[in-house]
């Protein structure tokens, strides 16, 4: 088994490593769909504003619900206001807030679970209830709370927008780890006994590279999967949040509340739902892509074992 | 035509020369409307007329099958006293009955009482310190007791005990007394003189039996079983209830009007949202009945085209307005910001304010946003339409808000906003989350940004904008925002609570844990003169130019920006009659004459 | 074993009591009263709102009402509820029955959708099969429930007439009739929420029997001469099952929690809308019993799916 071999091979240097990940990665067809897809987004939405002029909330009332055209490619809502305009805009705060509170909950969530799994014992006990209890906690409420405790002194240091921003993302991405910490741990309980990583542990290696090298790379199945789908969850929490009052301003049209806002009008007007759902759909499959991308360059045997 | 004049041929009516029908036409010839005049006559001692009965054709009783209505919030408990909500009290009103409603006019209409008090009839005292009431004979309660004076008395003890806590404690604090004249009849007599006399035992205050509820007066008011299976008067009687979803109910074979009710069962189905709850009464004719359609007009119109149901309007006296803040939300003094040791920066400058009022587009908000749910108005106090003043004006200008502000000498910056010694207009305007407030708030803000005012919108979301709760500081009472809006509703067909909001000594501060009713922190004592003198005039002219002088000042100094004035709006099945909304009463007041054609 | 479990259940008091305690501060000091519909209401003066707010002992420090909740909970007392004055184990024993049905039927939806899918799709990844399955399951957590609720709606209740959207607990009908109605409104609130689950576990399944298949002993399985039938069953789906139990035994406990969104959308007297209801209106003694079921749930289903995970892995030891 080449993956017995690993721990001495020490003296390879690890930038080849991730070379070959890499060059894996770009080989990987469908993860290249995906990083194209997710580019093209992210530019729409951060040049998109710049050369599509229209301003997001220009009211104008003759024309209202209006289905695609050329004046609005993606047709107007019920204050006739372009969504094009209001997509584009939107989506930088649904890409950013969907991805940057996935990272958060992932990095909680393996750092919790593989804590936890690997030391076992006391520790996985004192951090297992600590995620009961965050996942018993009544969301709204809390959130309520932490807006009410937080929101005037983030204004005031980060200024408005960048406040509510970090909030949105702490809260989403605070709340969503517990399901990645308890499938992490899982993975680590039943990988830290497999042969492999016995062997590796056999062969001397240090509790941190058994982790690190053997157990993390063959438990991110499951952390890749929550991933994409933490994707989808944190763009519509954060239309929730807006709905609430705790989000941004009322005003600002983010994807998950151009959703929301159409649903009323979906049997009249259903190219106001169809975009923004389309969206947040292409973004989970374009980073869903990548991760299986990620997953299978990743993978130790094939990167040594060379199938 | 002055007073004098009105007085004149009020006597003209009462002796015989002139007939009802002629000085109620006079009236609104001088732009009066009829329930003014009804209720002149009525206080002069001119008998009034009959209220107008709801046509209702079915000649025995039941035989209607099921209702079914749908609240989209649901009825979370079943005693009028403690209800919260409109849901609440709306629910009650299927087992309990009061005296009297208020019908669509806003005259009472008899319900347990055998007729309505008028001075003529001697019931209510020329002075207006007390009213007799005459009880129907032969009403029995839903378990066959009996209803008599002694019911009515309870009635009195049980909501006036603050042990009690119940919602109407207000309605019933001022009296004095209730005495039991005979087994029918009960003399209320007030403190001081009362023109609203008809707030206690009438409308949403409907009467609960005494032989159910006397142990259970004070402290222990919430152990009482009957809570929860309410033993009533009312056209349907109990079956079952499960709190925040479904109450049922069915035919009370002993109602004491003839031939009623029409239906055999009667179900209401709570919670979900308002769109649906539309859709299931106007698409799909699941249901026969849905209140409160909260919908775009434009979504309501598209769902009646379903062919099944109708939209149902009634004219209400809620007011959706904008309020000024007098103070500055910005500077803290004594633990407390909008203090009154404060004066707004900005605000306190009438030029901004005049310019707001005409920045607010009305006509759009109406049109595009509420449509039948409401229309555009110039006053605060619209209803009834006997205090509605014709003194106001609004229009939509953007120019003429520029010329305002130029001439007040606020100047356009660099960016386009307006500044006056390094004091810029950019205000925060905070309303409760709610898809039409926050298409107002656009529509504001759009025509704001024309004018060089810059607005930041904020939305709080209703259950902590409107909760009382003294340490939070987004709540409607606190008013840290420059400008807010929301609704104040008239529940009840006197104006005098509602015009309680703008008088000085019950201004919202940290004092008084910010329960005090004046948010906008306004003060005058002209106001404050004519409010007082309201309280105690027992002459409706002279009380009606009170309260729409008070209304007047209200739009003159800009205390608040009128928006809109809203309608009751439900969805009916097309072949349901008899329902007769009424914008005083609860949505099911007249439900004993609902019938099916 | 059985001494871990033991052991195990009697630290559960001391983490309960901590979680109650959280709880409750969350919920006290969280912004809000129950009077919300009183203030717009001019009729009514200011002092009633102060009166209830004393009454219900919502101005007495926090550590107090902790107190007074924990020792009336101890005697079996779950308090009243603020809104409905009803006492809230009456409320919440109302609603089980409905939600344990509603959220019970869509969980077995869920997995009966996921497991078998979720393998098919692993063993011949990136074929056709994997790739419709990939696009429903992404559609299916891409879009919220409040809006694959309402297509449902649109297209069974109001263009083909089929089915009811408004959910009755108490249906008159009796006999074959009461089933057939209850199935009648029963199948689009299930739907909506097994499709949902359904494609989220859909994705882990497929992911974690690609994990497991490439392992070792899958080979060593295979190479003994085991069929591959045998090997995926035995092997490959029993490895697999282990994040699937971490996610099922995450999933249990809302059967207890409701669903909140499906639950309004569909009128559904549920637990969820009894919640979202008393959240909203700060109805905490509701809320408090609620959550703090719910906890213990939490906290128990996981201690299951510990145990499950010895059984499915023989060599995960507990110690």
């Amino acid at each position: 088994m080449a993956t017995v071999a690993l721990p001495l091979r020490d003296a390879q240097p690890r930038t080849s490593l991730w070379r070959e990940a890499t060059r894996r990665f770009v080989k990987h067809r469908l993860a290249m769909v995906g990083l194209v897809l997710l580019a093209t987004m992210a530019v729409a939405v951060v040049a998109g504003p710049l050369v599509y002029r229209v301003p997001i909330d220009a009211i104008d009332f003759k024309a209202k619900l209006k289905a695609p055209s050329w004046a609005h490619p993606m047709g107007t809502d019920d204050l006739g206001q372009d969504v094009l305009a209001r997509m584009l805009y939107g989506g930088r705060i649904s890409l950013a807030v969907g991805i940057i509170s996935m990272l958060i909950a992932i990095t909680l969530g393996v750092l919790i679970g593989a804590i936890a799994g690997q030391l076992g014992g006391s520790a996985d006990h004192v951090l297992m209830r600590i995620t009961d209890l965050f996942l018993s906690l009544p969301g709204l409420p809390l959130l309520l709370l932490i807006v009410y405790l937080f929101r005037d002194s983030l204004r005031k240091f980060l200024g408005p927008e960048l406040g509510v921003f970090i909030l949105i993302v702490a809260v989403i991405g605070g709340l969503r780890w517990m399901t990645v910490a308890r499938l992490v741990r899982a993975q680590f309980l039943s990988l830290r006994e497999k042969e492999f990583v016995e062997a590796a542990r056999g062969l001397g290696a240090r509790p941190v590279r058994q982790v690190w090298r053997h157990i993390l790379p063959n438990a991110m199945g499951p952390v890749i999967v929550a991933a994409t789908i933490d994707v989808a969850a944190a763009i519509i929490a954060e239309s929730s949040l807006s709905f609430l009052g705790l989000g941004f301003p009322p005003d600002i049209p983010s994807w998950g509340r151009i959703l929301f806002d159409a649903k009323d009008n979906l049997d009249f007007a259903p190219h106001w739902a169809l975009f923004p759902g389309a969206a947040i759909f292409l973004t989970v499959l374009s980073i869903n892509y990548m991760g299986d991308g990620l997953r299978d360059a990743l993978d130790p045997r094939k990167v040594l074992g060379g199938k | 035509m002055d007073d004098h004049g009105i007085r004149e041929l009020l006597g003209e009516v009462r002796r015989g020369r002139l007939t009802r029908r002629a000085f109620v036409q006079t009236m609104i010839g001088l732009g009066l409307t009829a329930p003014m005049a009804a209720q002149m006559l009525a206080s002069a001692g001119v008998a009034q007329a009959q209220t107008r009965a709801p046509a209702f054709t079915p000649t025995r009783r039941g035989g209607g099958g099921a209702l079914r209505v749908l609240w989209w919030q649901a009825p979370t408990l079943l005693n009028p006293h403690f209800g919260t909500g409109t849901k609440d009290l709306d629910a009650s009103r299927i087992f309990y009955e009061p005296l009297a409603a208020y019908d669509p006019d806003g005259n009472l209409a008899p319900i347990l009482a055998e007729r309505i008090p008028t001075v003529e009839n001697g019931d209510l005292s020329k002075d207006g310190t007390s009213v007799v009431w005459q009880i129907k004979k032969g009403v029995a309660w839903h378990d066959g007791k009996p209803l008599t004076a002694d019911d009515i008395v309870f009635n009195w003890e049980y909501a006036a005990d603050p042990a009690t806590a119940t919602v109407n404690i207000a309605s019933y604090r001022d009296i004095t007394r209730v005495e039991k004249l005979n087994e029918h009849a009960v003399k209320v007599v007030y403190k001081d003189a009362t023109p609203f006399w008809f707030d206690a035992f009438c409308g949403n205050r409907p009467i609960i039996p005494k032989h159910l509820f006397a142990a259970y007066k004070g402290g222990q008011s919430r152990e009482a079983p009957t809570n929860l299976k309410p033993v009533g008067t009312g056209p349907y009687r109990f079956v079952d209830f499960k709190p925040g979803d479904i109450v049922r109910a069915e035919l009370n074979p002993a109602y004491h009007q003839p031939n009623r009710p029409f239906f055999d069962t009667l179900e209401m189905k709570g919670g979900g949202d308002a769109v649906s709850a539309a859709r299931a009464v106007l698409q799909t004719g699941e249901y026969d009945y849905a209140w409160n359609m909260q919908v775009e007009d434009d979504i309501l119109r598209r769902l009646e085209q379903g062919g099944k149901g109708r939209v149902d309007v009634w004219a209400g006296g809620g007011v959706e307005h904008v309020q000024c803040n007098f103070t500055d939300p910005s500077k803290e003094v004594d633990g407390e910001r909008s203090s009154l040791k404060t004066t707004h920066p900005v605000l306190a400058d009438v030029a901004v304010r005049q310019a707001l009022n005409l920045l607010v587009d009305r006509a759009s908000v109406h049109e595009q946003i509420y449509g039948r749910q409401g229309q555009a108005t110039a006053n605060f106090l619209n209803a009834p339409s006997r205090y509605r003043s014709g003194n106001t004006r609004w229009e939509f200008n953007v120019d003429r808000a520029n010329q305002v502000l130029d001439a007040a000498g606020w100047k356009r910056g660099a960016d386009g906003i307006r500044a006056k010694d390094g004091k810029r207009l950019r205000f925060v305007f905070q309303t409760s989350i709610n898809a039409p407030r926050q298409k107002t708030q656009a529509i504001i803000k759009q025509a704001c940004a024309k004018a060089g005012i810059d607005i930041e919108v904020k939305s709080v979301v209703a259950s902590v904008y409107f909760s009382s709760d003294a340490a939070n500081p987004d709540t409607y009472s606190h008013f840290y925002t420059d400008l807010q809006m929301y609704t104040t509703n008239l529940n009840a067909p006197d104006p005098q609570s509602i015009m309680r909001q703008f008088v000085s000594w019950d201004i919202a501060s940290k004092e008084t844990k910010w329960a005090g009713r004046n948010i906008t922190r306004w003060r005058s004592e002209e106001y404050d003169r004519l409010w007082k003198g309201a309280e105690q005039e027992m002459d409706p002219v002279k009380r009606a130019a009170m309260f729409i002088r008070m209304n007047d000042l209200l739009i003159q100094h800009v205390v608040v920006v009128p928006v809109l004035w809203r309608n009751g709006v439900g969805a009916a099945a097309n072949r349901l009659r008899g329902i007769a909304q009424s914008g005083w009463d609860s949505t099911l007041w007249n439900l004993a004459n609902w019938h099916k054609a | 074993m059985s001494k871990y479990v033991i052991r195990q259940v009697l630290i559960l008091i001391p983490v309960l009591l901590g979680i109650s305690l959280v709880l409750f501060t969350i919920l006290a000091m969280a912004p809000g009263d129950p009077f919300e519909e009183l203030a717009t209401n001019p009729n009514v003066p200011p002092e009633v709102r102060a009166n209830l707010r004393a009454k219900f002992g919502l101005d007495d420090p926090i550590a107090v009402r902790y107190l007074r909740w924990f020792v009336s909970m101890m005697k079996g007392d779950w308090g009243f509820s603020f809104v409905s004055r009803v006492d809230v184990d009456t409320l919440i024993l109302q609603r089980l029955p409905t939600s344990l049905f509603i959220l019970g039927s869509a969980l077995v939806l869920g997995v009966i959708i996921a497991l078998p899918i979720g393998t098919m799709s692993a063993l011949r990844p990136y074929s056709l099969f994997d790739q419709i399955a990939t696009t429903f399951a992404f559609i299916g957590f891409s879009l919220p429930t409040f809006f694959t609720g309402l297509v449902f709606i649109l297209v069974f209740s109001i263009w083909l007439d089929w089915l009811p959207f408004i959910y009755r607990a108490d249906i008159s009908a009796t006999g074959w009739r009461w089933y057939w109605e209850q199935l009648r409104q029963s199948i689009m609130p299930i739907a909506v929420l097994g499709l949902f689950q359904g494609a989220t576990l859909t994705r882990f399944m497929r992911s974690a029997v690609l994990d497991v298949i490439r392992l070792d002993y899958v080979n060593t399985a295979r190479a003994k001469g085991l069929s591959e039938k045998t090997t995926v069953v035995k092997h490959v789906v029993r490895n697999a099952l282990i994040p699937v139990v971490t996610l099922l035994a995450l999933q249990v406990p809302g059967i207890f929690g409701g669903a909140i969104i499906t639950e309004q959308i569909f009128r559904v007297p549920g637990i969820g809308s009894l919640l979202i209801n008393s959240i909203l209106a700060n109805d905490t003694p509701v809320v408090m019993a609620v959550t703090f079921v719910y906890s213990a749930l939490v906290v128990l289903s996981n201690l299951v799916a510990d145990i499950l995970y010895g059984w499915l892995d023989p060599r995960i030891s507990y110690r």
